[in-house]
């Protein structure tokens, strides 16, 4: 036994497997302490909150603050305010304007923004331009000379009982706030999602709860394929036909259409996690069982069995002892391999809509039903389905590397 | 018989252990009429063996020598009812054997085990080799037994088969030899001491030095014990060391039988002279057309 596990963490593919699925268990035993809360909670009011980090701008306004010149801040602040895009738009507006360009750069700052002024004119009306495009122009102009004309911003307040306004504070251009000292920063390394929650939360939820799903999932179906192989490859006879034929009738049915009829028949309200891996593990013994069953087969005539049956072994000692042990590890890799279409499964049964509930918990195949019932891959929101993506690939990914390092070692055959 | 070949015989003779004389006034240990196997229905039907009638009597040693496929196996499993007999009736100890329910078998297999011919997958790799003696002491109702009387049994049977019981203990029987592993299944029957002992081809996979103790111990469990032996063999010549009596089975059916002495000195049947002239001789030329 120590020999065998020694020997299997010498499979190179064994270990990187190994390695990936304990760094996403680690993740998810070790997240939920950093990051507590409900994982379904929503934060955000709007959908799709881009990743970064988020300043309360309220609570920046009263924090202590410093000063510092940076040369170089109005330039930054210009350059983020217009996009490459934007000063496109400018450079056009200037051409259709009749105004010489062409010795223009639009990455050159200060010489766009000198000749936009010294051009600009709300009042030009540039022939075949839509209103539209006129007010967005003239939206650009005002941004840009808010931004560059006044050096302090005045926060007010209004009194409530006299109806005047008092001069809160002053926030000049050099007015610089430690993050630390604002009470509230939001982290969000994965934004938002359409319902305006914390997406690394959640998918690292999901993914505790696709994982068990996977393995309630893998071990339903390996214990079924298993005790009906067993019971069929060593009973033989009536037994034996009366399981293959119901494991034939399961064979030529696609399992993923019956796993959806089932599903589409179980109320929403009914459909919990718990449920949805039950009915996968249902239906998805039929190969376990047929290489189970063949197995025994060629081990139940071996002199070893026989010997066994000559002790007066009783046959759930023979099975249990002379014949389990022989296809343990095949049992094993079969089991790894469940779980990771069990997972698999889940994700395709919930992208169709027929996964379990989603008020409950969230799954790795909810999340990506949820991006595209909200077309984030149509808004660019792309950190509310490849993340999930990526993790379901690197779960089935290490799943099933693992797999291949113990039928090497397992199969002498297939020995490097 | 020529001259040299009656030379030859005495010499044989003198050198052959010693076989029992009185078979006829022995009672009868186990014996079947017409027994048959079949497997396979419709055209891929085999017949295996077929309609075989046997006797064998109390502490003999019977060979049933046969060429590959000739049924030698088959109806060595049907013996010990690890198959069903697809026809026919085998009576074991004077009375129709009754093995319809699995305690009925239990019962049956205190009276009758087997030595296997390949001792590297008779064992079950995952069981220590003190757990196959133990089971052999639980099954002839030694469960109860104080363990320093258990382990004495087992250095008693390790002693009877030349293997030292404190050198095995905690061992695999994959940690053995292949002659220490059919050593070791002796001691199990020895420990088990059945009525009758099935060995199918028990030294055909192992080394001729090992072969000559196997040999001499089944002979022993047949002197000392009095078991019956059921020696089945491809080797006619390894038949007449040490048989009582010999049958000979071609393609399923007997096709002679009879004390070892008149069967292979006087052979009838053109099979057994077939047999017979394809054993190596050293100091004769062989004739290998037959072959």
């Amino acid at each position: 036994m120590k020999n065998t596990i020694r020997q299997v963490f010498h499979s190179p593919k064994f270990v990187v497997g190994f390695c990936i699925f304990m760094a996403i268990l680690l993740t998810m035993l070790v997240y939920p302490f950093i990051n507590p809360g409900d994982p379904l909670k929503m934060i955000g009011l709007g959908t799709f909150a881009e990743p970064g980090t988020y300043v309360s701008m309220y609570d920046s306004v009263g924090a202590p603050f410093s000063t510092f010149k940076i040369p170089d801040a109005d330039v930054k602040r210009l350059d983020k305010l217009l996009t490459q895009e934007d000063r496109a738009k400018m450079r056009e507006w200037l051409e259709l304007a009749q105004v010489d360009v062409s010795e223009l750069d639009v990455g050159d700052m200060d010489s766009l923004l000198a000749m936009w002024k010294q051009h600009y004119d709300p009042e030009i009306r540039i022939p075949g331009m839509i209103k539209a495009v006129r007010n967005y122009y003239i939206r650009l102009n005002n941004s840009i000379l808010s931004a560059s004309v006044s050096d302090t911003l005045k926060v007010t307040d209004t009194d409530e009982a006299t109806g005047e306004t008092i001069e809160k504070t002053k926030i000049s251009k050099t007015d610089y706030v430690n993050v630390d000292d604002v009470a509230n920063v939001i982290s969000l390394p994965l934004g938002t999602d359409n319902f305006g929650r914390d997406t690394l939360k959640q998918l690292v939820a999901a993914c505790g709860v696709s994982i068990s799903i996977g393995l309630i999932a893998g071990a339903v179906a390996t214990a079924l394929g298993l005790l009906l192989g067993l019971l069929a490859g060593y009973l033989g006879g009536w037994v034996d036909d009366f399981i293959m034929f119901f494991t034939n009738i399961f064979t030529v049915i696609p399992s993923f259409v019956l796993l959806i009829l089932i599903n589409y028949s179980i109320n929403q309200d009914q459909r919990g996690a718990g449920t949805v891996a039950l009915v996968i593990g249902l239906t998805s013994w039929v190969w376990t069982t047929r290489s189970v069953r063949s197995q025994v087969i060629s081990l139940r005539n071996r002199d070893h069995v026989n010997l066994s049956r000559l002790s007066g072994h009783s046959l759930p000692r023979i099975i249990l002892t002379d014949i389990l042990p022989y296809i343990a590890s095949y049992v094993m890799m079969a089991f790894i391999l469940q779980v990771s279409s069990g997972i698999l499964a889940e994700a395709q049964l919930s992208l169709l809509g027929l996964g379990p509930k989603t008020t409950e918990v969230p799954t790795l195949g909810l999340m990506m039903n949820w991006a595209m019932l909200y077309s984030a891959h149509l808004n660019g929101s792309w950190w509310a389905y490849f993340p999930v993506i990526l993790v379901i690939a690197l779960i089935s990914f290490s799943l099933n590397l693992m797999n291949t390092g113990l039928d090497q070692v397992f199969n002498p055959t297939l020995r490097e | 018989m020529t001259m040299h070949d009656a030379c030859a015989v005495d010499q044989h003779l003198t050198l052959a252990p010693k076989r029992i004389g009185d078979l006829e006034n022995r009672p009868l240990c186990l014996s079947g009429k017409g027994v048959t196997k079949v497997f396979g229905t419709g055209a891929k039907q085999t017949v295996a063996v077929d309609h075989v009638d046997f006797a064998f009597h109390e502490g003999e040693l019977v060979s049933i020598v046969g060429e590959s496929g000739s049924g030698k196996t088959t109806l060595a499993k049907m013996l010990l009812g690890l198959i069903s007999v697809t026809q026919g009736e085998i009576c074991f100890q004077g009375k129709p054997r009754d093995i319809s329910t699995s305690r009925k078998k239990r019962e049956y297999w205190k009276g009758i085990q087997a030595i296997f011919q390949d001792p590297f997958s008779a064992f079950n790799v995952f069981n220590k080799i003190d757990t196959v003696l133990l089971d052999c002491i639980h099954m002839t109702g030694g469960r109860g037994l104080p363990h320093a009387k258990k382990v004495e049994m087992m250095e008693e049977a390790c002693c009877f088969v030349n293997l030292k019981y404190a050198e095995l203990t905690n061992k695999y029987p994959f940690e053995l030899s292949g002659g220490q592993m059919q050593r070791l299944m002796i001691a199990r029957v020895f420990l088990l001491k059945p009525r009758i002992l099935v060995a199918d081809e028990p030294t055909s996979m192992i080394d001729a030095c090992s072969r000559a103790t196997i040999l001499d111990m089944l002979l022993q469990l047949r002197d000392e014990i009095g078991m019956t032996i059921l020696f089945i063999t491809h080797d006619i010549g390894l038949a007449y060391y040490i048989s009582d009596s010999v049958y000979i089975m071609e393609h399923g059916k007997i096709v002679e039988q009879g004390t070892a002495d008149e069967v292979i000195l006087t052979p009838k049947a053109p099979y057994t002279k077939r047999l017979i002239s394809d054993v190596p001789k050293i100091y004769e030329p062989w004739d290998l057309t037959t072959v």
